[in-house]
């Protein structure tokens, strides 16, 4: 995708570039398979769905689910980052520290959020705070691991440089490592959210009363397979437009620390 | 003397870095600490820096122990090869770092980057990312900040490696203009001699983790005191069993010398010319011709001896298989880990030889 960048791409390459092709094309197989399938509760055409989608954003259904979620996704990441980056950091500078955490974390690593959320609703009952706990496990990690390695890929020559100036420790850390770990501190960060939205989608289908998760699961209840498919739909666009908001956020603002 | 390591040891496993490693150096002068790369030079100044600690030995600065003194308490000002400029700050803020760790006020930091900016001939490039920089720039850069908190000595690690060559010239004769406009101690390091010669003020030479000599560039061109220097220092090229050639004998024990290009004259005699010392001179045949600009270099065989020496564009053209007489004046003749000149025994005895 990013060899082009440097050269002047011609009008076609650019339109193949931004995916319009890709998306035309399944979302025609899509209208095809449905048109042969003709069973609107097996697959619900691109036009039915848009059709639910409409109805459920008329009735306010769709909004408030996607508040719901949307507001979850947002406490549990951000809480995560708080705790995830400034332990990432403090981990990944101190090689002691580094030794003791990297065992517990390569175990947890492998532990899914879902698998969790038996024990999460049984410690934080079945309101939001299990929810929020599920999204905060879910997205620590990816950030935590990401700030660890970019602390660790701090280039040696510019620490050695600060401290040839004058610069001790406390110094060299706070204007050099934690400068130089901020492009994987970024990348952390997105992959966390991505699990975040992966994570609050499967808590609020296997428990709860709104959110996009539980459109999505619900609609099998009213035999209204177009409404999964406009959760699911709606989903996809806020999880896209979610990471290209951060994309273009890096890009803009973090370019000198490394972020493409 | 300013600067002195004295018996000084380290190794990196296996790998000898410094083996009893000992010079001084005086102030305000500019070294070169030139060898081929594993001799060691760099580790010489990553101890100075404190980046790195001597097994063993010694190290002063004015006077001073440092062994157990941090990089950071040594005042010193160190430019890395791949210039280690950080990234994520403008060229003001570079400059200014070791400033701020001095806790200098904002109005004089301001004025030491503005001059040392003006110093290294860059002075509009403050508000731009080291990114935005060529590399002869960045390493410009590099030395503005390694000089702004005042160091008292400054090093320099293979400072134009990584900077193509066009600019590396013009570079060297402008670090050179700058460090005596300063006046700063320097010691910088290279596998270049071209380099360690047109800057130094004196050439400190390693080999296998030794000190092989220290000397002016002149001395050490002239002069060199071990085989290695003799061969490492200008073109030089190994001979065996020079006691075969004309005009010389073999002393010592060893029957091996190294000849440099200027240390022979080719000529071709068209017209039964007449040359003063033809009674000297070995018969060859040339092997190879190469046009290096200035002059042909040759590569002609005497008598199983190859040798290469430099041919005058004016002089009559050669071509290989061509028949040449050869004078060789001089030569560096080796017995053990000593090295002498041995000059050709009929210009010896000319008083028409001078040097």
């Amino acid at each position: 995708m990013e060899q082009n960048s440097g050269k002047k791409s011609s009008a076609g390459q650019k339109i193949l570039k931004c995916g319009v092709i890709s998306w035309i094309v399944i979302i025609a197989v899509w209208a095809l398979g449905a048109m042969s399938i003709k069973d609107e509760y097996f697959l619900p055409s691109p036009k039915q769905t848009l059709i639910s989608i409409k109805l459920l954003i008329e009735n306010g259904t769709l909004w408030a689910d996607i508040a719901a979620s949307a507001g979850r996704v947002i406490k549990g990441w951000l809480l995560a980052i708080v705790f995830a980056v400034p332990l990432g950091l403090m981990v990944g500078n101190f090689r002691v520290v580094r030794w003791l955490v990297e065992p517990i974390l390569s175990f947890f690593r492998f532990v899914p959020a879902i698998a969790l959320t038996t024990l999460f609703l049984m410690w934080f009952g079945v309101g939001e705070e299990s929810k929020v706990a599920l999204i905060f496990y879910a997205s620590f990690f990816p950030m935590f691991v990401n700030t660890i390695a970019g602390v660790a890929s701090t280039d040696k020559q510019l620490v050695e440089a600060a401290s040839c100036m004058g610069a001790k420790k406390a110094r060299v850390f706070f204007t050099v490592v934690v400068p130089s770990a901020v492009s994987n501190i970024y990348t952390g960060i997105r992959l966390g959210l991505s699990s975040a939205i992966i994570c609050v989608i499967a808590a609020e289908m296997l428990v709860g009363s709104d959110g996009l998760g539980y459109l999505i699961n619900s609609s099998k209840l009213y035999y209204k397979t177009s409404w999964a498919f406009a959760g699911i739909v709606t989903l996809a666009v806020i999880g896209f437009a979610a990471d290209r908001l951060l994309q273009f956020i890096g890009r803009k603002k973090l370019s000198h620390f490394g972020v493409k | 003397m300013y600067i002195e390591l004295k018996n000084i040891n380290k190794t990196f496993g296996d790998f000898k870095a410094s083996d009893n490693v000992s010079f001084g150096i005086e102030k305000g002068r500019l070294i070169g600490l030139l060898g081929p790369s594993g001799s060691g030079k760099t580790t010489i100044l990553r101890m100075l820096a404190g980046l790195e600690k001597q097994d063993s030995g010694d190290i002063l600065i004015d006077g001073k122990n440092v062994n157990d003194l941090p990089p950071s308490e040594r005042g010193i000002g160190f430019v890395f090869q791949s210039y280690a400029l950080f990234p994520f700050m403008t060229v003001y803020d570079n400059i200014a770092y070791g400033l701020k760790v001095q806790k200098k006020d904002k109005a004089f930091i301001k004025a030491r980057v503005a001059e040392l900016l003006e110093l290294v001939g860059l002075p509009d490039v403050g508000k731009r990312y080291p990114s935005q920089l060529s590399g002869g720039q960045r390493q410009r850069i590099a030395l503005a900040r390694a000089l702004a908190p005042s160091p008292e000595l400054l090093l320099l690690d293979e400072p134009f490696a990584a900077i193509d060559a066009k600019v590396r010239k013009e570079l060297r004769t402008w670090l050179r203009e700058t460090i005596d406009k300063i006046g700063i101690t320097s010691i910088f390091v290279t596998h270049d001699q071209d380099e360690a010669i047109e800057v130094a003020d004196e050439i400190v030479i390693t080999n296998k983790g030794r000190v092989e000599q220290v000397g002016n560039p002149v001395e050490i061109y002239s002069e060199p005191k071990t085989p290695f220097v003799a061969q490492f220092i200008g073109q030089s090229a190994m001979i065996e069993d020079y006691g075969r050639l004309k005009g010389f004998e073999q002393s010592g024990e060893g029957n091996t010398a190294i000849i440099r290009p200027e240390f022979i004259e080719i000529n071709k005699f068209e017209d039964g010319g007449y040359h003063q010392f033809e009674s000297s001179m070995e018969d060859a045949v040339v092997e190879d011709v190469f046009f290096r600009g200035s002059a042909f270099e040759v590569r002609a065989d005497i008598n199983g001896i190859s040798i290469t020496g430099r041919y005058p564009l004016s002089s009559p053209r050669l071509k290989k298989g061509d028949k040449i007489k050869i004078l060789i004046k001089k030569l560096y003749t080796i017995s053990g880990n000593s090295t002498e000149i041995l000059v050709n025994k009929a210009l010896d005895d000319s008083e028409l030889y001078y040097i």
